[in-house]
């Protein structure tokens, strides 16, 4: 048995050390004249109130309730939030109508693809709006030889008729999800020749690494499912692969077939953010939370999103696929494939891009485009 | 408290200190405590005074009872500690400054589903398997010694089962449940964010976990547990002027102290529990928490696949008037519901 007489052991010497190192810290600051009790209140007071400034939203907030009460269906507006989305959701003004020449496109001009059947005047009109919407700061040149401009070795060029094709498609056949409103090349460029929502298959950022634990596709900071530890490339299963996108079973109790993990349900849910982030809503925009799978719970927005989902796979594969050996390498992801469209292409933070805004109807040549021309295998190379 | 009762049955008379409820910290001569049984082994660690700890609680830190079940447990411990660690630093290609950046989103995930039940390799979520396996080994054997040292001072062991409804839900969690659903990725991740995640997620894949009754009676005992904490605690605090604290007297004399706080309750809610009571009451509303949900969670997917629907199949989940004209699924005027 120890006595109370003896020495304290190394542990517990050391713990009190510490704690009397700490303690006569406290003791030497309290003696500072400049430290009384009110200005360590008020110095804690100004971290709050910056912690506080910092972390929440700054007043006043709209709260519009769009379901029946008590379900917690509401919409959250910020006015300095909405200020900002607005600018950035400005459409520009369709340029003056011109008279018509008469005669297509194909007649006046050579080596046209898939604008052949516009009128000439038109075609010219829609290349100056082209010119405006994707590349303001480089002009013509962008795509055309400024010395020939039927000559076809810009890249640019090959891509420009493909997405001429692409937009007519979204317009004709995906009413379902853009409605008549439609979209031009505006709605996802917006004055950059790439738009701001493209994405890339996403390779595991840290590698390979031997014995440790494999990438598992989540468990790091994921920007695209909003700074979650969701997995960080949810689009590549959804939104170019047909994955199936439903967790939650639709009886009560277990029956057979295949049923969805928790894992799987990670996935889900970072598209989710995604979908969330891209269109500047939360959950409830589409969906009574209560019961996400409930169709008759949910909103008419999300049989919007569901020809949305479709719509974006169609174009990854379809039109931007067809695209990838045209793309020079520098143009590619990491892993060598093709740009991407997301939700994020054309909403940019918007419910509806340019807040529903549309310019479709005076530029009727967007609806006259060719689907007979089909891109070259470019000199890049087919598709790794 | 018992500590000190135990030594009054050992040296009768011998009170060396009496447990005032005030802050004056009181540094006398440092004891190791009763002398232990025969066959125990040494306790490690001589005393030593913090007054810093005095703040918090004792000012006399140590001496500490390890022996051998305890060394077993931090080594099993340490060793699921550093499987999670380092695997979230490879995680981040041995980054030190992500490390510490992402430090709150990195973590250890159990095998893909693809692997069942079966033992994948390590990097597969082997590490998950053996980290799980050393974490529960740790916790294990550490309430086998909170069970022994509550023997060892003749106490009873309710610490102990209170610690064993804990472990309850955890095992449910990560190892009985995958067990019953055949799958380990049915286990939670180990990391900060990624075991939020996995809340969040399973209660989406099992149709919101609300609907589930003993997640409901989870939640009760969890709220009340924090109701009787404030009050009990409140109570105590606002009648120690009257020396409510010192239990050693108030058990022979009830005194003063505790009439007040009773008719304290009494006056507000017409009834009161006794300086008895309120501790069982604490006790099971803790235990509760933890083995209620632990039910709640192994019915989940094993028996109830959504809970939602069964709360609409048995009359509990209100159904609101419609505020949008009806939509159905599309993916049915498509001719496939799995699109998308």
């Amino acid at each position: 048995m120890k006595t109370s007489s003896e020495k304290p052991g190394l542990f517990a010497a050391s713990f009190a050390a510490v704690a009397r190192a700490i303690a006569s810290a406290v003791g030497l600051v309290r003696t500072h004249p400049w430290l009384s009790a009110t200005s360590v209140v008020g110095f804690c007071a100004v971290i709050a109130v910056c912690t506080l400034a910092l972390t929440l939203e700054r007043p006043p907030l709209h709260v519009v309730q769009t379901g029946f009460r008590g379900t917690g269906m509401q919409a959250v507006f910020n006015d300095h939030d909405l200020l900002a989305e607005a600018r950035l959701q400005h459409a520009d003004a369709p340029l003056p109508a011109v008279q018509l020449a008469g005669r297509p496109a194909s007649e006046v001009y050579k080596n046209v693809k898939v604008l052949g059947a516009v009128d000439a005047n038109e075609f010219l009109r829609l290349m100056a709006a082209m010119t405006q919407w994707v590349a303001p700061a480089t002009g013509c040149a962008f795509c055309h030889s400024l010395n020939n401009m039927a000559d076809d070795s810009s890249y640019n060029k090959i891509v420009a008729r493909r997405m001429l094709q692409m937009t007519a498609d979204i317009n004709r056949d995906w009413k379902a999800h853009v409605g008549e409103g439609g979209v031009t090349c505006q709605t996802c460029h917006r004055g950059e020749t790439i738009p701001s929502g493209a994405w890339f298959v996403q390779p595991a950022p840290y590698g390979t690494r031997g014995l440790t634990e494999a990438d598992s596709g989540q468990n790091i900071v994921s920007p695209v499912a909003g700074l979650t530890s969701l997995p960080y490339d949810p689009l590549t299963p959804f939104l170019l692969q047909a994955n199936p996108i439903r967790v939650t079973p639709t009886s009560a109790l277990p029956s057979g077939g295949v049923r969805p993990s928790i894992n799987q349900t990670d996935w889900t849910y970072a598209l989710m953010i995604h979908f969330s982030d891209s269109l500047g809503v939360n959950c409830t925009f589409c969906h009574n939370t209560r019961a996400f799978e409930e169709w008759d719970q949910s909103t008419p927005h999300r049989v919007t999103a569901w020809h949305g989902i479709s719509m974006v796979r169609a174009i990854n594969r379809t039109y931007m696929n067809s695209l990838v050996g045209v793309f020079p390498r520098a143009m590619r992801g990491p892993l060598g494939d093709e740009a991407k469209v997301s939700c994020d292409s054309c909403h940019a933070g918007a419910y509806k891009p340019f807040f529903g805004a549309s310019t479709l109807s005076a530029y009727p040549a967007l609806s006259q485009v060719s689907q007979d021309w089909t891109p070259p295998a470019a000199p890049g190379g087919a598709a790794p | 408290m018992l500590e000190n009762r135990a030594r009054l049955k050992d040296r009768p008379g011998g009170i060396e200190y009496q447990n005032l409820f005030n802050r004056v910290q009181i540094e006398g001569p440092l004891h190791p405590g009763p002398p232990l049984a025969a066959g125990s082994e040494p306790r490690s660690f001589r005393p030593a005074f913090s007054w810093l700890l005095g703040v918090i609680g004792s000012n006399q830190v140590g001496p500490f009872y390890l022996g051998k079940l305890g060394i077993a447990s931090l080594i099993c411990g340490f060793i699921a500690f550093e499987i999670i660690g380092l695997n979230m630093f490879a995680s981040v290609g041995w980054d030190p400054v992500q490390f510490v950046r992402q430090l709150f989103w990195l973590g250890l995930q159990p095998p893909a589903p693809s692997w069942g039940l079966r033992i994948p390799p390590l990097n597969q979520g082997g590490w998950w398997l053996m980290a799980g396996f050393f974490l529960t080994a740790a916790i294990l054997l550490w309430w086998v010694r909170v069970y022994r040292r509550a023997r060892a001072l003749g106490m009873g062991t309710h610490v102990a089962w209170a610690f064993a409804s804990a472990i309850w839900l955890y095992l449910v969690d990560g190892f009985l449940r995958p067990l019953l659903m055949g799958s380990w990725s049915e286990g939670v991740p180990f990391g900060i964010f990624p075991h939020l995640d996995w809340t969040a997620s399973i209660s989406i894949r099992y149709g919101n976990l609300y609907y589930n009754p003993f997640h409901m009676l989870s939640i009760v005992f969890l709220y009340g547990s924090t109701l009787l904490f404030a009050m009990h605690g409140g109570t105590i605090l606002a009648t120690s002027r009257y020396w409510a604290e010192r239990e050693v007297e108030l058990a022979v004399d009830r005194g003063t102290a505790v009439e007040r706080g009773a008719l304290f309750w009494r006056w507000v809610m017409g009834f009161n529990a006794t300086f008895e009571s309120i501790h069982r009451w604490a006790l099971w509303f803790a235990i509760l928490c933890t083995l209620t949900g632990g039910i709640g969670i192994l019915l989940t997917g094993t028996v109830v696949d959504n809970w939602y629907l069964w709360g609409v199949k048995h009359g509990f989940a209100p159904q609101y008037p419609r505020v949008y004209a009806p939509i159905t699924d599309p993916g049915y005027l498509r001719g496939s519901v799995a699109q998308p």
